[in-house]
């Protein structure tokens, strides 16, 4: 027997035949649960959704899947002229360009998913208007989306270590953790702007000044290591500052362990993760009247 | 518990609409309003509530104390004006919204059609979108391959399958569309006037469809302006009116309840504000009516002219609209589309080629006598951005009237005369041999 529960309430009835699902519908009020369980009975939905924005993504583009490489190939180049070249800005030791490509490629996955978790709801109005599903899996879809074009950028990056002789860490098997770690960042605040989004079209405005000033803010043009503890530690509380340390730590062998680091930006991005998310059902409710 | 499918009570639905000041403020009032309106709403935004701007809005209830009761097996068709409810009320039942107030219980898997081919993506093949839009509507991936075989067939595009949709006729597009809704096996089917699409012939296909789904004993809310496929596929009816459930029982009786609830109408229509007119913020319409000599009327003498007038407010300026009326009858069947277009009028409407200001507007088309046949016809009004099919107005029946038989053609033969229209024609014999 299955049971489909709605606002909270779920009602398990037993019929003289077969077991029929059973809703109750009412209106809901305040803070209500985020309901994982449906979520999950709704997965193949949020796979298809993630397989249509992965095929739909390059379709009418003459370059294709190119893109996924072009956008962090040539921001490193660009860095590696600026800040590395001219400005003479310290890299650990380790050859410039890979090692802000090393950081640009999640970089660029973040970025990605914040933008487009961002506009999803919207995006998805027709949808919203017209259907019932859990609303979570519109934007948990589109940050998903983003790993295949974080699978071609990383394979430039091998590509490089390979041309500059670095080989990978054992610290390498961490790599997974510290791309959901950036996963679960842009779902965070993915979650809180994709709800904004739906009443105040600001947003919009707001995605690309963020991501803008979200990049100077993380250590990818520069290393943390410019910076002395404690606030060494605390810059963690950008949680992307743990991802492309990490990164660079597993991949390149920086000195230093960031694991104090790693722990901050944790607690962070799961902190804006259910916030975002309790966030996101408080507002769901009123998205297919006003989206 | 066991037998009732649905069980409905005191649901309510209230909309937000916009402020009728709106369109009229000041530019001082907007620019005080644009600086102190985003501290307000940043306010609101922490505060966690979801409404926007609304101690200025006025309020409407789209939906007032609706109770109803449906039984396992029982098809049942939802009959009412536009702005009745109707589609609110499937909204809620299929948890696309939620209800201001009351209380609802659904025993069953629910499937919705509210629109056909929601979710789908014209850059996607036809197969592709045939499992997309299926996972949108709640199929399982083992369900939808299941049926893919019968799904193609039904909507008869076996050679474009692994064509993106985008290339599609609109007619292919359609019938795909349905196609994978009308597979949806659910045990309650909500189904909003997706049959209003496709041409005839598909259209049969799908009454068709939607009479198995019925006969398989399965539980199905249908919502239609056809009186035709009402009677056809429901047993019982529900007819709302602003709102509120006015009459509830056999399809037959609910249906011709409907009908004459039109004959007592003064014919006219008219909205006082124009946020809650049909339309958008481009145009808004303000009043139809059914004016014979003797002014507004309900009832027009069937060998006499009469013109439909069709007041709108237009607020967009410099803009260019087209106005066009379809007339049916109370089978449900189209009897005439017309518009203002230069080679669809007698004289030219000037103000086709003009471009219009913002400012009410009234647009009428007469309609000669001895053309339409007796009993009582419904006017649907469109209003176009001049060639362009994007309905800014679309006020199904929004008024209906009733044709007369005053006896003028009635001194030969008194029965019934079939058709929809009955004109006057021009009837000449001769004798060609003895």
């Amino acid at each position: 027997m299955r049971v489909s529960p709605l606002s909270g309430d779920n009602v398990a009835c037993t019929s003289d035949s077969m077991p029929l699902i059973v809703t109750i519908i009412k209106p809901s009020r305040g803070w209500i649960s985020l309901d994982l369980r449906e979520v999950w009975t709704y997965r193949e939905l949020l796979y298809f959704l993630t397989w249509r924005d992965v095929k739909v993504r390059y379709k009418q583009t003459v370059l294709g899947a190119a893109w996924a490489i072009i956008q962090p190939v040539f921001t490193m180049v660009v860095f590696s002229l600026f800040f590395g070249h001219l400005a003479r800005i310290p890299s650990d030791g380790i050859p410039y360009p890979i090692f802000s490509y090393a950081a640009l490629v999640p970089w660029t996955f973040f970025a990605n998913g914040l933008g487009q978790s961002s506009n999803s709801l919207v995006g998805s109005a027709n949808l919203i208007k017209k259907v019932y599903f859990p609303r979570l899996v519109v934007p948990v879809s589109s940050v998903i989306s983003g790993t295949v074009d974080f699978v071609l950028a990383f394979i430039v990056l091998l590509g490089m270590m390979l041309f500059y002789g670095i080989v990978p860490t054992l610290n390498v098997i961490w790599l997974p953790l510290l791309l959901l770690l950036a996963l679960v960042t842009a779902l965070g605040v993915g979650l809180w702007l994709s709800a904004m989004n739906v009443q105040f079209r600001d947003v919009r405005y707001v995605v690309p000044f963020l991501t803008q000033f979200w990049l100077f803010a993380t250590p990818i043009a520069y290393p943390s290591s410019l910076l002395s503890e404690p606030w060494r530690t605390l810059h963690g509380l950008n949680p992307m500052t743990g991802v492309v340390e990490g990164f660079r730590w597993a991949l390149l062998g920086t000195e230093t362990a960031p694991g104090p680091i790693i722990i901050v930006s944790s607690l962070m991005a799961l902190a804006l993760l259910v916030s975002g998310a309790f966030y996101f059902r408080r507002m769901e409710r009123t998205f297919a009247d006003v989206v | 518990m066991s037998g009732i499918a649905i069980q409905v009570e005191g649901l309510s639905k209230q909309y937000r609409i916009g402020s009728k000041q709106e369109s009229y403020k000041t530019l001082r009032d907007t620019l005080s309003d644009a600086f102190a309106s985003p501290f307000r709403r940043v306010g609101k935004l922490i505060r966690g509530q979801a409404t926007g701007a609304a101690e200025l809005d006025e309020t409407i209830w789209a939906l007032k104390d609706v109770s109803l009761e449906v039984k396992r097996g029982e098809v049942v068709g939802i009959i009412g004006r536009n702005g009745a409810g109707k589609t609110t009320l499937l909204k809620i039942l299929s948890r696309v919204t939620e209800p201001t107030e009351g209380y609802a219980e659904i025993h069953g898997r629910v499937g919705s059609l509210l629109e056909v081919g929601t979710g789908f993506h014209p850059e996607l093949t036809g197969r592709e979108n045939i499992y997309l839009n299926g996972a949108i509507l709640g199929m399982k991936k083992a369900e939808i391959e299941r049926k893919f075989d019968e799904i193609v067939a039904f909507a008869e595009i076996e050679k474009f399958m692994d064509t993106p949709v985008k290339h599609y006729s609109s007619g292919m597009y359609v019938r795909l569309a349905f196609a994978v809704a009308a597979h949806l096996e659910p045990e309650i089917l909500l189904v909003d006037e997706v049959l209003a699409v496709g041409d005839a012939a598909f259209q049969k296909k799908c009454l068709g469809k939607m009479g198995d789904v019925a006969k398989e004993g399965r539980t199905v809310l249908f919502v239609s302006h056809n009186m035709f496929s009402l009677q056809n596929l429901c047993t019982r009816g529900i007819l709302l009116e602003s709102g509120q459930i006015a009459m509830q029982g056999g399809i037959t009786d609910v249906i011709n309840r409907y009908l004459d609830s039109g004959r007592e109408q003064s014919g006219e229509v008219s909205w006082d504000s124009p946020d809650v007119a049909p339309g958008n913020e481009r145009v808004r319409l303000k009043a139809v009516r059914v004016v014979s000599e003797d002014g507004a009327t309900g009832e027009v003498d069937i060998s006499k002219e009469f013109r439909i007038e069709i007041d709108y407010w237009n607020l967009e300026p410099d803009s260019r609209r087209l106005v066009s009326v379809h007339l049916h009858n109370s089978m449900g069947i189209c009897v005439l589309t017309s518009g203002n277009l230069p080679s669809a009028s007698l004289t030219p409407d000037p103000w086709y080629s003009r471009r219009y200001p913002r400012g009410l507007f009234r647009t009428s088309c007469t309609i000669p006598g001895c053309l339409l046949n007796d009993g009582l016809h419904g006017i649907t009004v469109y209003i176009n951005e001049k060639t362009a099919y994007d309905n800014i107005v679309l006020a199904r029946d929004v008024l209906s009237f009733t044709v007369q038989d005053t006896g003028v053609m009635r001194k030969e033969y008194t029965g019934k005369w079939l058709g929809a229209v009955r004109p006057r024609l021009d009837w000449h014999t001769t004798q060609l041999s003895s």
